[in-house]
């Protein structure tokens, strides 16, 4: 099997899961009880706080373990929404965002909040004058992510954290595709708020975390107990905040390495793709993207299709296409980057990890190439372009 | 998610390809939704189906139905193809998964646009054969509206 969707999801390295091990059986204790065997447990969640602090330049005690990303999006946008409401009810977000936040901001459109969505370049990138124009004396929030998930661009933080502080709003970056992959810190970029989630770098699935820079007014919300100083009741999931700490740890000292490796492969598999398979297309800005991330869209066919012809072949990938979507209309992304509908149905991910080989990506081509084509053998578009002779 | 019927037409669909001067062609569907299909009939005279062709762009149900629905009309005469309706289509690949059941309606669809073409260029009227519509998701929406 090659696996190519780590965009999706992540394996549990082996030390990761090594680190986790004694959380189970052993340590089983609930972190929060008084007594001396519980103290084990407090102290590895203790540890595993600081370390996903550290990798953005955070406090510990700024950080609030979550059960993953879309709860910690859900928390910033709608919690921060709900406490800032008195100096106003107007958010900005991207069209480009994850369903997590703008499913998120859409049910507060319901709840009486405007919301604007700036748009983005055909690369991705958002624009940033369309950003500034959008601010009102009643906006309290802009959430942008940090990099996206679809077409791996990587977003300008810094220039949006300038200009949210400038206006005194409070920023909030999804940044659950870019922890652990980019180098990301807070102070620098002017971030107040910011979401993770485990398994997206090898940490298990079902914790993430919320970064909520000190002083920021913003209420719990999971209510409950007094776990994460009264903002986010629930027993500790100790097992998973230990290996979120220890894929944390490993990801901070491999960052440069395994970007370096990951890029020189997901270029590889760019400049093949496009030199080797005609009418085809890269989506997303081509140098400031996701290190893993690859993102294509080959015309005349569609993505399920393509899909399903590359699982026969071992490879993992996925799609934009409606019909992975449940919906009948492609990836909200692709067309934001002003892809038309047929063009944005036939897209295809491929997601790389710091395991991934180029003799897995030279298969990939090989087997990608010859799908392409016997789609397109099959395809009426295809047909009537060659007729037409527009080749 | 698909039955094995499914994936075995999707894997190996029968009769892809294109009829040259076909005595019907019919193409339905839309790029917006992501399914186009396009079918071709050879029709001798005295009305029985003795080819039918297909190209479609679409997901693995959309290419299943066009393959599974050539399939059924071959042999037939061109009432009895009137009668291969989404759901014999649906039936004979053992199911499809509720979000691609449109995909069967756009593969009768097809069937029907190409008898259309045939009646039109012959100049004679199929009885119980309505003119097709081209926008297949147009006619979905109409229904789910009723």
């Amino acid at each position: 099997m090659i696996y190519l969707d780590n965009a999706a999801t992540t394996k549990v390295t082996e030390d990761v899961f090594e680190a986790m091990k004694p959380y189970f059986c052993e340590n089983y204790a609930n972190p929060s009880a008084v007594y001396s065997f519980a103290g084990k447990s407090m102290k590895a969640v203790d540890e595993a706080r600081h370390e996903v602090a550290s990798l953005i330049g955070a406090k510990d005690n700024e950080i609030y373990f979550t059960a993953g990303g879309s709860e910690a999006d859900n928390w910033a946008i709608k919690a921060a929404a709900e406490a800032n409401k008195d100096k106003g009810k107007h958010i900005i977000t991207s069209t480009i965002e994850h369903h997590a936040v703008l499913h998120t901001c859409q049910y507060l459109e319901k709840q009486g909040f405007e919301v604007t969505y700036v748009g983005v370049d055909e690369n991705g990138t958002i624009k940033l004058d369309e950003l500034k124009a959008a601010i009102r004396p009643d906006t309290i929030l802009i959430t942008v992510m940090a990099a996206n998930n679809e077409i791996g661009t990587i977003e300008p933080l810094k220039e949006i954290g300038a200009i949210a502080r400038e206006h005194h709003i409070l920023f909030h970056t999804d940044a659950v595709q870019a922890y652990g992959h980019i180098p990301l810190n807070v102070d620098e970029l002017g971030i107040d708020m910011l979401s993770a989630s485990g398994h997206k770098f090898h940490a298990p699935k079902g914790i993430g975390f919320l970064y909520i820079r000190n002083g920021v007014k913003i209420g719990s919300f999971v209510q409950g107990g007094a776990q994460e100083r009264s903002r986010r009741a629930g027993t500790l999931n100790t097992s998973g905040i230990v290996g979120m700490g220890a894929a944390a740890k490993l990801a901070g000292e491999k960052l440069q390495e395994n970007s370096k490796k990951e890029i020189a492969l997901r270029d590889h598999l760019i400049e093949r793709v496009l030199a080797e398979i005609p009418y085809s297309r890269l989506n997303g800005e081509r140098v400031n993207r996701l290190p893993g991330n690859a993102n294509f869209c080959f015309r005349f066919i569609e993505g399920e299709s393509l899909l399903i012809l590359l699982d026969q072949k071992g490879i993992c990938a996925s799609s934009g296409s409606a019909c992975t979507s449940g919906s009948l209309d492609p990836s909200h992304v692709l067309l934001a980057i002003g892809l038309p509908h047929e063009i944005a149905h036939g897209s295809l991910r491929l997601t790389l990890s710091e395991d991934t080989t180029k003799e897995e990506i030279d298969f990939t081509v090989d087997e990608l190439k010859k799908i392409v084509e016997r789609l397109r053998s099959m395809s009426p578009l295809y047909e009537d372009f060659v007729k037409s002779g527009k080749q | 998610m698909y039955s094995e019927k499914v994936m075995d037409h999707f894997n190996n669909p029968r009769n892809v390809g294109e009829i040259e001067n076909p005595s019907g062609v019919g193409t339905v569907g839309n790029a917006k939704c992501g399914d186009i299909m396009r079918m071709y009939l050879d029709i001798d005279d005295n009305g029985v189906i003795k080819e039918a062709k297909f190209k479609t762009f679409g997901c693995g149900a959309a290419v299943a139905t066009s393959s599974m629905a050539t399939e059924l009309v071959k042999g037939k005469t061109v009432r009895e193809a009137l009668e291969v309706t989404n759901k014999a289509v649906c039936e004979a690949l053992d199911g499809l998964p509720p979000v691609k059941v449109h995909c069967s309606l756009l593969a009768e669809e097809a069937i029907h646009a190409a008898l259309w073409d045939y009646a039109e260029k012959n100049h004679i009227v199929i009885e119980g054969l309505e003119k097709p519509v081209n926008d297949i998701e147009e006619k979905i929406s109409e229904e789910e509206n009723e």
